[in-house]
Formats: structure tokens, C-alpha cells, sequence
């Protein structure tokens, strides 16, 4: 056995420290790069990503009522709002708001409020499309889970949710058909 | 200290009943006697044939229980003969025959039972929106079980007076907002039992449910009688144990 | 070899030609056998062995079960059906497994309980009390993970509400979330992994229980007094002693167990999850299994959904800190009336929480709620560090011996005035 120190001058023993990092990293950089194939395995997978649209007719849902309907296994409220729904949505006050927004950047055309129809407190499903549901103080939306409590343009009003129902990208085909995603 | 400890003992009982008088939405229904409920509690085997009419007749008109099978009926006492006569009273979609075409044939032992709807869509459709419920599992799934389903199937009355109904609707007692889609679907002679016991609507609902139990909870018979034998054994087990232990620990000071 | 050996005096020849070559028996000897115990133990420190049977217990179900068992979301409602329905004493090994984690935290709590009164984290104890904390965590990730696969009402829920918990981190939250689930919702790919990983924690759970044994079996065992043993009088050989006791204390844990396995089988469990899972309607109201229950409780305590969440888990952190939370030297809580106090206040304050856990966040429960969260964590970050400055602490006995003794046998002894409490 010889003893490492002994065995070369300074120059051989920097080459030698430089090729234990220089395996070190090449290691490193291997163990990584697959350590992200794993994880990245576990990402949503193509089948699943294929964006999936679907297109809904509004003409049978009467003034009042909501429907859900399923979009990339997600929810989407649609609901067909009365005046005096869309006039309580446009005249709160953003400051009276969690989250700010007003109802003209949630909706296309007013009386049509689209949503998904998640609680963005921890994903439950909120009551309020049949007019016998509980629909809270706000007349949209109750959340059956942990009382959040959403007005009639899908907007926060109390909590524990943090942030207002999120609107789905979604475009008119035509007066009576809206396609969703 | 343990004055300490008995107060807060206390005051977990107290709380224990606050919360069994607030928590409840639903009104506790009435306590039934079932013959299956207690440690040795065994099914009444008449009462299972005569609610397995109840469901075949009435029920299985809208409602499915698509978790049992025919054979299954082995275990409400069906010999093999008429659990084969009675799978053979329905017809299903057979396999694919030799050009590819799907016809129907008598159902067999292993045959779930058929569904009244071919799927929930149509099921919706032909019940005003209200898909019926499966009813495998409808006595486990449900808070009080089969007291709820009993006061359930007795609990139709008239609204009372200034109660708006919703189109369709019918007022029920035991009911979460006691507004139910089902329209009551038991009444006196609803049918006629072969054992010449008396149809009326308690005795229906009675066997119904109990049949309905059963389908929930096959093995309860079986789980009551290992139980009893298992609990035995342990407490021998528990007795020679201690006497072991005594033993080992007589000879020194603790 | 530098390894001095002596050969094995065992006196089986199979049991000598392994041991020789294997020293496992003489190590199970060392270990089990004379290994020196404590000899004041009462009945709580059964409930480690126990904790071992339940493990055992529920892995071999487990394994049983997957046997029959479809990780699929259209088709493991059916699957589960038809283990209770239809295979050969399938019933009977789900009740084993469904109560059997109810019955595992059951011991796991009296376990830490147990170990929080006599002090059992403290020096030289910390690493032992970090495995065991670890496998704490371990068992409420693979109970969670198990719940989900039945694809009933509460299991989906459940799964729903408890994989959003990542969505309060900011910025990557969204991003965990759709990892985690493997698509936008809950759906078939994440029963697909739950499952994998629910038959895969468990194993490393017995890894790390392994560890736990290994530290305890460094330090020795903690024991009412908190005083460590100084001599052979102190301390007894784990068999006959130990091992006689822990299997009559696991004949009547059984006993209880069977009760609820036979008898109240749907007792502890949702009606909820006899119902399959539908995305599309959310149950009226969503209530883990007890044995979480507190701890939603804290989740709920506070309207702010990150801070909820962070107070959730941290309420699991106090547990991993609580060896270097405690200033106090003694052990005991027998030695310390304030913290006995404080520690009784604590358990009736963890009962209390779960009680509020299981009601729906409203009215009087809030308030309830709030005090509890606030115990919670005045009891880790303020009453452990500063009862240990201000406590006077009671004179602990000389040694076990002396205490055990000395009600009895050697009754002049000036220490043990009072006699000990004895199970």
C-alpha cells in the first residue's frame, strides 16, 4: 500500500482531486436527470393533456338557472342570471371585494356567468345553481365544505376561499352555443 | 390533581352531549326492531323472501342493485333450481355470436341483476331529472340505516299547509328537506305475499329494508357467529396469559 | 479477522452451525432475551410492542387484500364490493384493515402520550424520539393514501380536499397540485399512485420502526421514574418479564379490537364511503377519519388558507421539536406538578380539537376551536421552554430500585416516602 500523499508531486495530486469532481458531477448530473424522468413521469400524461373543448347550449336553461357540465374533469357551472342577479353583480363595490374584479372581466355577455366550479378554498363543489340550493348570502354560490361564499358573478365575499371562481377560456359559436376551452 | 383530571373529564362529557344534541341535520328517525341488530342477531329469513318480492315488484322498477348477482340469492335461502328460474326471468345482451351480432338470452345464476335503465342518462330522463339510486349499498350508505330507509318508505304525508313543493316533488318526513323526487312507493296490498302474511305498507317497508340490509351486509350472520367463537378465544387466551405473567412476576418485587 | 468470536453455546446444532456463521440468534438473545429493562414499567409501556403487532397486522392484510383488490377509478368501488361480498372471508380481512388503522393510531397516540408524560424524548433519547416522530408522519400519509382507494364519496373528498392543501404554496402550488394528481382533478392516475404508494410506505415504515428499535436498544428503555438505571437491581431481563406482559397485554388488545371488527365494523367509518365517488357532488359535509381530526380542526381554525395550512403541519413540527422545546431536566411529569398540569390541560385540549374537528365550523365551535389552536402551540413554543426555568421540580428517588423497594420489602428508605403509582 502506498500512501497517497507520497505518491506524486503537487501537480498529480490537483489532476487527482480535479478527475474525483469531475466523476463526482458527471454523477450528480446522471442521478438528477433521471431522477427527473421519475418525477416528470407522474405529470399529467399526453392522454390527459389532450385538450378536450366541449360545447354547451344555452337555450334550454331558463333565466335563474344553472347547469354544471364536465370540461378536462373539472366542473363548469353555466348559469342563465336574472336581472336583478346581474345588477347586484355590477353595482358592488370593488372595495367591498377579497379579491377585486369586476363583473364585466368575468363575463362575455351578461346575462351568461361562466365558471368552474371549484371552491378555491380546497375543491369542493359549491351549491347555487338550483334555485332551492343554498346559495348564501350573496345569491351565488355556497360551498357546502368550509362556508365560502360567492356572489352572483362567481366572486369571493367570504371566506375561507381566497380567490374568486375562475373563469374557463371559452368563446360564442354562435348566440346559443358557447365552447369551452 | 385528580380533582383536576375529574373536571376535565367533566367537561369532555359535557361536551360529548352538546354535540349530540346540535350536530344532526337530519331528525333522528324512529328505532325499529330489526332481528339482525344486537352481537347474536340473525336475519328472519321469511322476511328477506317476502322484501326480495317487495323490491323485485315495486323497487326494481326504477331502482338497480348492480353489486348482487342471482347467486348471490343463495344467501336469503333460494335453492339453485329457483335462483335459476329467476335469473331466467329476465333477458340480457348476450356475447357476440359467431357473425357479430348481439342478441339476448335468458339471464343465468352469475348474471348481475339487470338494471331498469340501461344507464343513468336514460334513468334521469325517464324520472323527471332524479336518477334512482343504486340500492347495493343504500342501508350502509346512509346515517341510521335501516331506520332511515323505513322512515323513508312510511314517511310520505301532505305537505303542510304553506310548504311550497317544487314541480314533482313529494313531501316526505324523513327526508334532508323533506322535498323527494320518489313519488311513495308502498302502500297497503302493494303486493301479496305467498306466505299469506298481510301486505300492509309497515310490513312492506319492514321486509324491504330488512332485504335490503341483507343485500348491504351479507355477512353479518357469519361475522356475528366468528365473532362470538374469535371473542371466546381471546379471552381465554387473555386469562392463561395473566395467569403466565403473575406467575413470571410473583418472584420479584415491583 | 480481526473479529474476536466465541463460539455460540447454544446448544440446537442448526441453531449453533447458523449461529456461528450469522450471529442473528445470539443478537435476538442479546436484544430480547437478557437485554436489561427497567423493572417499573406499567401497562403504557405495552403499547410500543403493540404498535409493532398492528403494523404486522395491517401489512398482512394488506398484502391479502391487494390480492383482490383494482387500482382503476371506474372499477375499484366494484373491486372493494366484491372482497366484502364475495370472496372467502373477504369481509372479515377489510374489517381487519379499515378498523385496524383506526386501532393502529389508537396505540400510536397512548404511545406519544405516554412518552410526552414521562419525558421519554429527552436526552439522550432525541433520535429515538425523531424515528418515532418520523414514522408518526409516515402512518398519517399512508392512512391518508389508503382511504383513497375504496373510491368511495369520503375517499374522493377526502383525497380533494387534502391534495388542494398544496395549492396555498405560492407560485409552485398549482403546479404540486397537478403533479400530485397526475391530470386537473382527482381521477384514475391518482388512485393509480396512491396505491403504489400505499403498498410501498408501509415497508418503509418497518425500516424506520427498525431504526426506532435500533436507538431504543442504544439508550434503554425510559421508565416512569425518568431516572435511569444504575444497577442490576434496577433492572430485569426482557424474557420472561417483558415478553409475558406484552403478550397479555396484546391478548386483550385483541379482545377490543375483535369487538369492533365483529361487532361495530361501520362504527368508526362514513356512510358516505358506501356510496361510490362522484365529482360531481360534494358530500354536505366532509369529515376525515378521527384520528386527523384534530388537526383539521387547527386547518380550519384560522380563515386564511395558507396560514391554515401552515398551521396544520406546523402543529405536526411541534412534535419533532419537542425534545429541544423541553428545558426541564427531570423527565417525569411524576417529578414536575406544573407540567403534569400543563400536560393533562394538553391531552384534554388534543380531545377537544377532535371533537371540533367533527363539527361543522359554526357558532360556538369557531371560538372553541381558536382556544384550542392557541393551547396547542402555547403549550409547545411557551409553557415547555418556560416551565423549565420556573418549575420546582419534586426530589426524584436515588434509584428504581430503591423506589420500587421500598414501599415493600426494604421499608427504610428515606426517598421513597410515598409510594409510586403502579399498574
Amino acid at each position: 500500500m502506498v500512501d497517497a500523499t507520497h505518491h506524486g508531486d503537487g501537480e498529480g495530486q490537483t489532476r487527482r482531486e480535479f478527475l474525483y469532481l469531475a466523476a463526482g458531477a458527471i454523477g450528480a448530473v446522471g442521478s438528477a436527470g433521471v431522477a427527473w424522468e421519475l418525477i416528470n413521469s407522474m405529470n399529467p400524461a399526453a392522454d390527459t393533456l389532450a385538450l378536450s373543448t366541449i360545447d354547451v347550449n344555452l337555450a334550454p336553461i331558463p333565466e335563474g338557472m344553472g347547469i354544471v357540465t364536465m370540461w378536462q374533469g373539472k366542473p363548469v357551472f353555466v348559469r342563465h342570471r336574472t336581472a336583478e342577479e346581474i345588477k347586484q353583480a355590477e353595482e358592488v363595490k370593488l372595495s367591498d371585494l377579497i379579491d377585486p374584479a369586476t363583473d364585466q372581466s368575468r363575463v362575455k355577455k351578461s346575462p351568461w356567468l361562466i365558471l368552474i366550479g371549484i371552491c378555491t378554498h380546497l375543491g369542493c363543489i359549491p351549491l347555487g345553481n338550483k334555485p332551492s340550493d343554498l346559495r348564501g348570502d350573496y345569491g351565488g354560490y355556497l360551498c357546502p365544505c368550509h362556508g365560502s361564499q360567492y356572489d352572483t358573478s362567481g366572486r369571493v365575499r367570504h371566506g375561507p376561499a381566497p380567490l374568486n371562481l375562475a373563469v374557463p377560456p371559452y368563446n360564442y359559436t354562435s348566440d346559443t352555443v358557447v365552447r369551452i376551452g | 390533581m385528580s380533582n383536576f383530571r375529574a373536571f376535565l373529564m367533566g367537561g369532555g362529557l359535557a361536551l360529548a352531549t352538546l354535540t349530540t344534541a346540535s350536530a344532526q341535520e337530519l331528525p333522528e328517525p324512529a328505532k325499529q326492531d330489526w332481528s339482525f341488530y344486537g352481537a347474536f342477531g340473525t336475519y328472519d329469513q321469511a322476511a328477506l323472501q317476502r322484501g326480495f318480492q317487495v323490491y323485485r315488484e315495486v323497487c326494481a322498477a326504477c331502482h338497480s342493485m348492480s353489486l348482487l348477482a342471482y347467486h348471490d340469492l343463495s344467501g336469503i335461502g333460494y335453492t339453485p333450481d329457483e335462483i335459476k328460474a329467476i335469473a331466467a326471468s329476465v333477458s340480457v345482451p348476450d356475447d357476440p355470436d359467431d357473425t357479430g351480432e348481439i342478441k339476448d338470452r335468458p339471464g343465468r345464476p352469475s348474471d348481475r341483476f339487470k338494471a331498469p335503465f340501461p344507464n343513468e342518462k336514460a334513468a334521469a330522463a325517464a324520472n323527471n331529472g332524479a336518477v334512482p339510486k343504486d340500492l347495493s349499498l343504500i342501508v350502509r350508505g346512509r346515517k341510521y340505516g335501516p331506520d332511515y330507509i323505513f322512515a323513508l318508505l312510511t314517511g310520505f304525508k301532505d305537505p303542510p299547509p304553506g310548504m311550497k313543493m317544487a314541480n314533482g316533488m313529494n313531501y316526505n318526513t324523513a327526508f334532508p328537506g323533506n322535498q323527494i323526487a320518489m313519488p311513495p312507493p308502498l302502500s297497503d296490498d302493494r303486493v301479496t305475499y305467498a306466505d299469506g302474511t298481510k301486505a300492509t305498507l309497515a310490513q312492506e317497508a319492514h321486509d324491504v329494508v330488512t332485504f335490503l340490509s341483507w343485500a348491504s351486509d351479507p355477512h353479518l350472520e357469519e361475522r356475528h357467529r366468528l365473532g362470538a367463537r374469535v371473542i371466546i378465544f381471546l379471552a381465554a387466551f387473555s386469562g392463561v396469559m395473566y395467569g403466565v405473567k403473575r406467575k413470571v412476576w410473583s418472584k420479584v418485587a415491583h | 479477522m480481526a473479529h474476536t468470536k466465541t463460539p455460540s453455546t447454544f446448544q440446537n446444532p442448526v441453531i449453533r452451525w447458523v449461529d456461528d456463521r450469522l450471529p442473528i440468534f445470539t443478537m435476538i438473545s442479546k436484544e430480547y432475551g437478557v437485554f436489561p429493562t427497567p423493572r417499573n414499567f406499567n401497562y403504557l409501556w405495552n403499547f410500543g410492542a403493540l404498535a409493532l403487532v398492528m403494523l404486522v397486522i395491517m401489512i398482512i392484510t394488506g398484502v391479502f387484500l391487494a390480492m383482490q383488490y383494482t387500482p382503476h377509478a371506474d372499477l375499484a368501488f366494484d373491486s372493494v364490493d366484491r372482497i366484502t361480498r364475495d370472496v372467502n372471508g373477504g369481509w372479515l380481512l377489510r374489517s381487519l384493515h379499515a378498523n385496524g388503522s383506526s386501532m393502529f393510531f389508537l396505540v400510536v397516540y397512548i404511545h406519544i402520550f405516554r412518552g410526552m408524560y414521562y419525558g421519554s424524548y429527552k436526552r439522550p433519547r432525541e433520535l429515538l424520539w425523531l424515528f418515532g416522530a418520523a414514522i408518526y408522519l409516515l402512518m398519517m400519509a399512508t392512512a391518508f393514501l389508503g382511504y383513497t382507494l375504496p373510491w368511495g364519496q369520503m375517499s374522493f373528498w377526502g383525497a380533494t380536499v387534502i391534495t388542494n392543501f398544496f395549492t396555498a404554496l405560492p407560485f409552485v402550488g398549482k403546479a404540486i397540485t397537478t403533479w400530485l394528481w397526475g391530470g386537473f382533478a382527482v381521477a384514475n392516475p391518482t388512485l393509480n399512485r396512491f396505491f403504489a404508494l400505499h403498498y410501498l410506505l408501509p415497508f418503509v415504515i418497518a425500516a424506520v420502526v427498525f431504526l426506532h428499535v435500533w436507538a431504543l436498544h442504544v439508550t434503554g428503555s425510559n421508565n416512569p421514574l425518568g431516572i435511569e438505571p444504575k444497577s442490576d437491581k434496577d433492572t430485569l431481563p426482557f424474557h420472561p418479564y417483558y415478553t409475558m406482559k406484552d403478550l397479555f397485554g396484546m391478548s386483550v388488545f385483541l379482545l377490543i379490537y375483535a369487538v369492533i371488527v365483529f361487532y361495530i365494523p361501520d362504527y368508526l367509518g362514513s356512510p358516505d364511503n358506501y356510496v361510490k365517488a362522484n365529482p360531481l357532488v360534494t358530500p354536505p359535509s366532509i369529515e376525515p377519519e378521527w384520528y386527523f381530526l384534530p388537526f383539521y380542526a387547527i386547518l380550519r381554525s384560522v380563515p386564511s388558507k395558507l396560514l391554515g395550512v401552515i398551521l396544520m403541519f406546523g402543529a405536526v413540527v411541534m412534535i419533532f421539536l419537542m425534545p429541544w422545546l423541553d428545558t426541564s431536566k427531570v423527565r417525569s411529569a411524576k417529578f414536575r406538578p406544573w407540567y403534569q398540569w400543563c400536560f393533562w390541560f394538553f391531552a384534554f385540549d388534543s380531545l377537544l380539537l377532535g371533537l371540533v374537528g367533527s363539527q361543522h365550523p359554526e357558532g360556538i365551535w369557531i371560538l372553541l376551536g381558536r382556544i384550542g389552536t392557541l393551547y396547542y402551540f402555547g403549550f409547545f413554543l411557551i409553557l415547555l421552554p418556560f416551565l423549565g426555568w420556573f418549575e420546582r421540580t419534586l426530589p426524584l428517588p436515588a434509584s428504581i430500585s430503591e423506589s420500587v423497594l421500598g414501599g415493600g420489602k426494604l421499608a427504610s428508605s428515606a426517598v421513597a416516602a410515598k409510594p409510586m403509582e403502579k399498574a
